[in-house]
């Protein structure tokens, strides 16, 4: 078991490097001068050159590589061009925002989306079960940032519940700063529900016929309780799955959502780089979103053992 | 057996309804009676029914199921409880043992929440002293070093000692009936004998009723005083356990004897029954086993024949049963 | 659940549930393809005429649709801009299919190090968002078509890889198989006249709901700018352009939303209803 782990910990870490390798690649070998780009098409060719070197430009590619690789390693990051900072302090800042976004949007599809699988699963072909099929069917189909903007348009325009945009801070207070996120959490979340809703409500239907739900029923558990204590913890492992494979249109979504709404986010960081071709930026907070999906899904992983005891006898692990 | 019995099942009869809307007839005209402390057993090949007998008597048909018919235990009636009343009795004063020990278990839960969920629930027992018990119990079911095999999940156990901890849940709460649905089917021949010994010892010792159904006739001769015959969803032939051995009335009784391995009765042929259980869905319109019976008349397929009781508590089901000289 | 088997019944809900999605499905599919036809031959206006005296009227007072901040007309617009989506997203899928196709029936056939490394590689590209490859891609070659569909495809190369090694791997255990190798059959030959021609089914089934995905994604490409230029139409940028307006013009930010989501339902509804057909064992799943 031990053994499988470390294997898979020296598999992420591979995968990793390739990540940072592959984004370097790219932003090194698309045709046109970074330092040109940066400095648009008025720039004198001393300010160019100057920057070039800054830059590194002049260097060999797999130096150039090496040397932001090992930076990346010791926490350097590099220096943002535009904002005259070092990135590492740019990302930590705006991590403040993403990073409790990501976290409520999981958690409220979660909150949605499992009672609403269970109960449709348990009360097949019923009221609940339609309503759910069919908010899995819309929710996948609607962009999160339109569904923003309908959030927007109904909490904050109509009924004024809300603010439309924009993060006072969390120095403003846990609840004003909650209560900035509480909209574009919702906003991510709800296609991210939708399509846990399906997964859950399979995976339930998958274990109900399972003997052992009829066992805890012949112990005199009622149905709810069969069914929460027994059947739910058995139908987690696809849902958790759901979850891991998810993330990377959770941080798609959240790059939108807070464009959307106007909060300063890694995502807005890397929206903003983009317009002032801030390519260090870019380049950094691509990588960090990378290995962000990447140690994600190796939780996801390390979740199974705490999820199905017979994987951690180590037989049966992929 | 003077007093009313434990459990009195009537005119039982018990179909499902199709996806197409029509109803397939499972069980019908089922009667037996299980007085305290007494066993009896149900045999019958799979597809007679055995298994949906079980659950109807704990309660714990499928929805699509339609019952009819009286299930009396303790003298009240079963059928027609709601769910909540049901949830008191069972596990509490009715115990179900699974045929398949392995799916019957939680994969996710240890075996000492398992044992101590039922005794929780009915008992309101706190979680640590109901630990404490199922430790007890898994000591009783002679599973080594019980106390550190109590945080094992299921799948850590071998097949016998999870049908063990089957067996303890079965019995934490000392129910008054306990249902055995093939307990040992499941397992190796040298486990089988083990298991079945620590089931007669627990049900000897705390006076338990026990409703073993099983397919296999030898375990019911060892441990059935009274015993009933299904086959294909009816009962075919009843009566205390010798009688119907020594004496079978009916071909069907007489074709599963013969089956039995071991046995140098008449004929000493080990040959089992030609042909295979109907399709419930196709049943012959007369007699259920006409097609395979070995001592078939023509008017065997034209209607089912009744039941008969007949001397000390037995009956049968046979149209040329209780003719002068039985064949 | 009374722990036994779920009860089924015949309803007509179950029938609807049975044959209503794919119908539905291809009922939009059709719709949306018609209306990127039609808008190149015809529109109720140019879709980019600005008539600054129209701006911002509400539906049915000016067009059928109403007109944005710059007078043009609404439905004109998400006419267009249903071409562009539909076209961006086809090509996409087409480039990403065919590349990840190729990469699967190949790992499929030679096994070994090739499955290692692809599968390793799929890993890497998954962990990219294809917003954010479009945004290093838009930073050098600037926002585009081809940006979008690059970005779009090179996440759907691991996609059908995937797909393709799974079902092309069952294939190659099979025993014609074998005898087509008996036969001196090479595996190119083999996976080209044995292996692909029975997982076509969901591979078709993948491309339609990836299809969703991408229009999806363009959206939210063009929303962040990094899809076609203005003044080429594109529900993304309609979308974007609309937050400053919201108040005074909800209608701009509800319609090419609702174009985008009906779209994306369509193709999901028919991969479904495919899955379905093609599928039996995987009916009802996710």
């Amino acid at each position: 078991m031990i053994i499988l782990m470390i294997r898979r910990l020296v598999g992420l870490l591979l995968t990793l490097l390739a990540v940072s390798a592959l984004i370097f690649l790219v932003m090194a070998l698309l045709p046109g001068d970074p330092a040109a780009i940066m400095l648009g098409t008025s720039a004198s060719a001393d300010t160019l050159a100057a920057l070039r070197q800054q830059l590194g430009l002049d260097q060999p590619l797999l130096l150039r590589y090496l040397q932001w690789l090992g930076g990346v390693l010791q926490g350097d990051l590099g220096r943002s061009h535009t904002y005259g900072v070092p990135v590492a302090g740019l990302i930590t800042e705006r991590l403040a925002v993403t990073l409790p976004l990501a976290a409520m949007a999981i958690l409220l599809s979660v909150l949605i989306a499992v009672p609403l699988g269970v109960t449709a699963a348990a009360k097949r072909n019923g009221l609940v079960d339609l309503a759910a099929t069919l908010f899995a069917q819309a929710g996948i189909a609607v962009p999160a940032f339109w569904m923003g903007l309908l959030l927007i348009l109904l909490f904050s325009m109509q009924l004024g519940w809300t603010p439309a945009g924009g993060f006072p801070g969390w120095h403003a207070g846990f609840f004003a700063a909650l209560h900035a996120l509480l909209l574009p959490a919702l906003a991510l979340a709800l296609p991210q529900a939708s399509v846990l809703t399906r997964v859950t409500r399979t995976a339930v239907l998958d274990v109900l016929d399972e003997d052992f739900l009829r066992a805890a029923r012949a112990k005199g558990l009622s149905r709810r309780a069969a069914l929460w204590r027994h059947a739910v913890p058995n139908a987690m492992v696809p849902v958790v799955t759901m979850l891991g494979l998810q993330f990377t249109f959770l941080v798609a979504g959240a790059v939108l959502i807070e464009n959307v709404f106007n909060l300063p986010g890694l995502g807005r960081l890397a929206y903003q780089a983009l317009s002032q071709r801030d390519i260090i930026v870019m380049q950094d907070v691509v990588l960090f979103f990378a290995a962000l999906v990447i140690v994600v899904n190796f939780s996801v992983d390390l979740s199974y053992l705490w999820l199905d005891p017979r994987l951690r006898s180590g037989k049966a692990f992929s | 057996m003077t007093s009313a019995p434990l459990l009195r099942v009537d005119d039982l009869a018990v179909s499902l309804r199709l996806a197409d809307g029509r109803l397939l007839p499972i069980l019908s005209d089922i009667s037996f009676t299980i007085g305290r402390g007494e066993t009896l057993g149900i045999v019958g090949e799979s597809g007679s029914g055995k298994t949906i007998l079980s659950l109807a008597v704990i309660g714990l048909l499928p929805e699509s199921a339609a019952v009819s018919g009286s299930i009396l235990f303790d003298g009240k009636p079963l059928t027609g409880l709601d769910d909540k009343s049901l949830c008191r009795i069972r596990g509490s004063r009715i115990g179900l043992i699974f045929q398949e020990p392995t799916a019957a278990l939680n994969p996710a839960m240890t075996i000492a929440d398992q044992i101590a969920e039922g005794i929780v629930l009915h008992r309101g027992t706190g979680w640590r002293d109901a630990r404490r018990q199922a430790i007890e119990l898994l000591d009783r079911m002679r599973i080594d070093q019980a106390v550190r095999r109590a945080d094992d999940y299921p799948h850590e156990l071998s097949g016998g000692q999870r049908q063990r901890v089957g067996i303890a849940i079965a019995l934490a709460l000392e129910p008054e009936l306990l249902i055995a649905d093939e307990p040992t089917t499941a397992l190796d021949a040298t486990v089988q004998q083990e298991v079945l010994g620590i089931l007669t010892e627990f049900v000897r010792e705390k006076g338990v009723a026990l409703m073993l159904v099983s397919h296999n006739l030898g375990v019911v001769a060892h441990m059935a005083s009274r015993m009933l015959v299904l086959y294909a969803g009816t009962r075919m032939e009843a009566g205390e356990t010798a009688d119907v051995l020594g004496d079978p009335h009916n071909p069907y009784t007489r074709g599963l004897l013969a089956a039995l391995p071991g046995r140098t009765g008449r004929g000493r042929r080990m040959a089992s029954i030609p042909g295979t259980v109907p399709s419930l869905a196709h049943l012959p319109p007369g007699c259920r086993f006409a097609g395979r019976c070995a001592d078939e008349i023509p008017q065997c397929s034209q209607d089912e024949p009744a039941w008969r009781a007949f001397g000390a508590a037995r009956g049968v089901r046979c149209l040329r049963a209780l003719t002068t000289e039985s064949v | 659940m009374s722990g036994a088997g779920p009860a089924t019944r015949g309803t007509t809900g179950f029938r609807l549930r049975r044959h209503g999605p794919l119908a539905t499905g291809l009922t939009l599919i059709l719709l949306l393809a018609g209306v990127a036809l039609v808008s190149l031959v015809w529109t109720p206006f140019p879709p980019s005429k600005m008539q600054i005296m129209q701006k911002l009227k509400p539906p049915f007072e000016v067009g059928l649709l109403g007109t944005d901040q710059y007078g043009r007309d609404v439905l004109s617009m998400l006419m267009a801009g249903a071409w562009n989506s539909l076209s961006i997203a086809l090509f996409a899928v087409a480039l990403g299919a065919g590349i990840g196709v190729v990469i699967g029936l190949a790992v499929a056939a030679w096994r070994g190090v090739l499955e290692t490394v692809t599968m390793r590689g799929c890993d890497v590209i998954f962990a990219v968002p294809p917003i954010l490859s479009a945004m290093m891609l838009g930073a050098f070659i600037g926002p585009g078509r081809w940006t979008a569909i690059f970005a779009i495809a090179t996440f759907m190369v691991p996609v059908f890889t995937r797909i393709t090694v799974g079902a092309a791997r069952q294939i190659w255990t099979r025993d014609f198989i074998l005898a087509a190798r008996a036969a001196g059959k090479g595996p190119l030959l083999i996976s080209w006249q044995h292996v692909l021609p029975n997982i076509v089914g969901p591979i078709i089934v993948q491309v339609t709901i990836q299809l969703g995905l991408a229009i999806l994604t363009e959206a939210g490409l063009s929303f962040l700018g990094l899809g076609l230029p203005p003044p080429a139409p594109s529900w993304g940028r309609m979308l974007a352009e609309s937050q400053t307006f919201l108040r005074a013009a909800p209608w701009l930010a509800v319609l090419p939303g609702l174009a985008v989501a009906l779209s994306v339902l369509g193709f999901n509804l028919i991969g479904d209803g495919l899955r379905d057909r093609l599928d039996p064992r995987q009916r009802g799943r996710a």
